[in-house]
């Protein structure tokens, strides 16, 4: 019903930065297409006059006062990079060479 | 690098040029949007973040109320309507400065919609009016900041590696987007300028962001399109970015125009994609192509809440809503009755607010002007001074302005005393005091300097008694010479027509 091809595995395995051999695409578009079958049951009921719901607690306007709260120190907030300098996270190479 | 362009006044006389502006505010709160880390520029890097916008596993975030008070503000001043729920999405994709891998922002439901702000703009048919149409304004937040290591330019390209500041990641953006503008025809430039200038003032005014472009806390992307007409459907358009000041926005969209026009007439397609504003040398060049990067896999935010602002509190801001600057300035013009030239003055000596504060203080609104846009922004100039940090309250002017009209004090001493108060040296009557200034007005001492002046130069006097009255001013210039300024001018030309028996 869903019908997710090959290339919808591998474009979102793209997008998410995931390396999936292109053998095992043809497992995994099988494996979401049969969740999405599972998940398609809902589809058989009428729901028009139902909201669709992203959140479970039916609360709204849940805010914070503008208070400055308390920081992290730079050694702390850099103490779990791989890779530090100057104070700042160190990361590879953004661009690939044109 | 450079691409080919066509005139400009050949371009318009071909095509139909239509804009859209994506205007992005930071916002002056004390704390980011989704965690009580501090907001202020400048501090030493990594310093200004904590467990939420570092992007740590299992951190939640909490939502700044005045975040969204700000974006209801903002909404309601560009006349548009608030939503009656909207939630927060997540807008995915994998970039260094954002290390949540998303960007917390809204995407279908954004808290302010259908909107818009009218613009003047001159024309050769005169001042005339644009309404630009207001698409939606969103919240989200801001990105960390990269700076590139290696490679000749500092730049991304052709760097080895970069580092990564995240103070300023989680600090509330608002994004203002406008529709298709269309119908500015040639205007385009300045309307996308005014345009923008009037956002700027206008979130001035509401006190939400310090609106510095040059600071990066306004920023602008500007998307331009062509059509054969205005009957033609939409072409395709660039969105050129980095375009960082008033005078930026009006260039870069003249530039484009004639970048576009240029390619279309060559029979060259445009290409949809990023542009990058250089402000040096005046050109854009092309960024990334617009392509399945830009697939952001949207979801709503399941760690924050859906916002449903009651009609209570919208009703409460908009009635605390300050007024429309250009509306304000409107008024003001006909209240004091200056001429639009005259009012540009006013408002580009940044001195507005304080004529109308020595204006309510009861100071005539032209004295007002005349002193703060002349004298006191001289004084603010020599100094260094912002205009507003000059040290001249409304009732010291009030105080001048009295001395003035009572005689005792004339134009020249009055800047005289300006000085003294902004030197520190006491209230007005004090410095009038302290360094004795006084209109002479004793006619023995001005007679005394007429004659002088007059036997300096013999020629004068028949000049002046052969009808031609002009040159009573070189003695006058001698006479305020010699009095240090401190002669009453009218006394002494009365004076000095009555010795040479002439009479104006």
């Amino acid at each position: 019903m869903s019908g997710i091809s090959q290339e919808d595995v591998a474009h979102l395995a793209n997008l998410a930065r995931i390396n999936i051999p292109t053998k095992e695409l043809g497992h995994y578009a099988s494996q979401l297409d049969a969740i999405l079958n599972a998940v398609a049951v809902v589809s058989s009921l009428d729901t028009s006059n139902v909201a669709a719901m992203s959140h479970p607690v039916p609360m709204t306007n849940v805010f914070r006062e503008d208070i400055p709260g308390v920081s992290l120190t730079a050694e702390q907030a850099l103490s779990g990079a791989p890779a530090v300098e100057d104070e700042r996270f160190r990361v590879p190479r953004i661009l690939d060479e044109e | 690098m450079a691409e080919a362009v066509m005139n400009y006044d050949e371009a318009i006389s071909k095509f139909d040029p239509v804009l859209g502006l994506e205007v992005h505010v930071e916002l002056g709160t004390h704390t980011k949007m989704f965690c009580g880390c501090s907001t202020v520029f400048g501090a030493a890097p990594n310093t200004h973040v904590c467990p939420v916008c570092l992007g740590l596993p299992g951190a939640l975030p909490a939502l700044n109320k005045i975040g969204v008070e700000s974006a209801i503000r903002i909404g309601l001043a560009l006349n548009c309507e608030i939503a009656q729920w909207c939630r927060f999405a997540r807008k995915n994709y994998f970039y260094p400065d954002m290390p949540k891998n998303f960007q917390t922002s809204q995407y279908d439901e954004p808290i302010a919609f259908e909107g818009y702000l009218d613009v003047d703009i001159d024309t050769d048919e005169g001042r005339k009016t644009f309404r630009v149409p207001i698409e939606r304004a969103h919240m989200e937040e801001d990105t960390g900041k990269n700076s590139h290591v290696g490679g000749a330019t500092g730049r991304i390209h052709g760097a080895d590696y970069s580092l990564v500041d995240y103070n300023r990641a989680g600090i509330p953006l608002i994004e203002i987007v406008t529709k298709p503008i269309t119908g500015t025809g040639k205007y385009a430039p300045e309307v996308a300028k005014a345009y923008v200038a009037a956002l700027r003032d206008i979130l001035r005014g509401l006190g939400v962001s310090d609106v510095k472009m040059e600071q990066g806390s306004l920023r602008c992307d500007v998307n331009l399109s062509l059509r054969e007409t205005p009957e033609s459907k939409l072409g395709t358009r660039s969105e050129t970015k980095n375009v960082n000041s008033l005078r930026s926005v009006e260039r870069a969209v003249r530039y484009e125009v004639t970048r576009h026009a240029a390619r279309l007439t060559a029979g060259d397609s445009i290409v949809q994609e990023t542009r990058h504003w250089h402000e040096d040398t005046g050109i854009s060049t092309s960024g990334r192509p617009k392509s399945d990067a830009e697939d952001y896999r949207y979801f709503p935010e399941p760690d924050l809440l859906p916002i449903a602002p009651s009609r209570e509190w919208v009703e409460e801001l908009r009635a605390a809503l300050p007024e429309n600057p250009a509306v304000r300035r409107a008024r003001l013009v006909a209240d004091w009755g200056l001429s639009e030239i005259d009012m540009n003055t006013v408002v580009n000596s940044g001195a507005l607010n304080l004529i109308v504060e020595a204006v309510s203080a009861g100071v005539e609104p032209a004295a007002a002007r005349k002193w703060w846009t002349g004298e006191l922004s001289r004084i603010a100039n020599d100094r260094g001074l912002e205009i507003d940090d000059v040290p001249v309250t409304p009732a010291d002017l009030k105080r001048l302005e009295e001395l003035i009209s009572s005689g005792a004090l004339n134009d020249k001493l009055a800047r005289q005393a300006l000085e003294g108060l902004v030197s520190g040296e006491g209230d007005i009557d004090a410095i009038v005091k302290a360094r004795g200034l006084a209109v002479v007005s004793d006619d023995g001492p001005l007679l005394a300097a007429i004659d002088k002046a007059l036997a300096a130069d013999p020629a004068v006097a028949e000049t002046i008694k052969s009808g031609k009255l002009a040159a009573a001013g070189s003695v006058v210039g001698a006479v305020m010479k010699a009095t240090r300024g401190q002669a009453d001018a009218a006394r002494v030309r009365e004076l000095l027509f009555e010795k040479l028996g002439v009479s104006e």
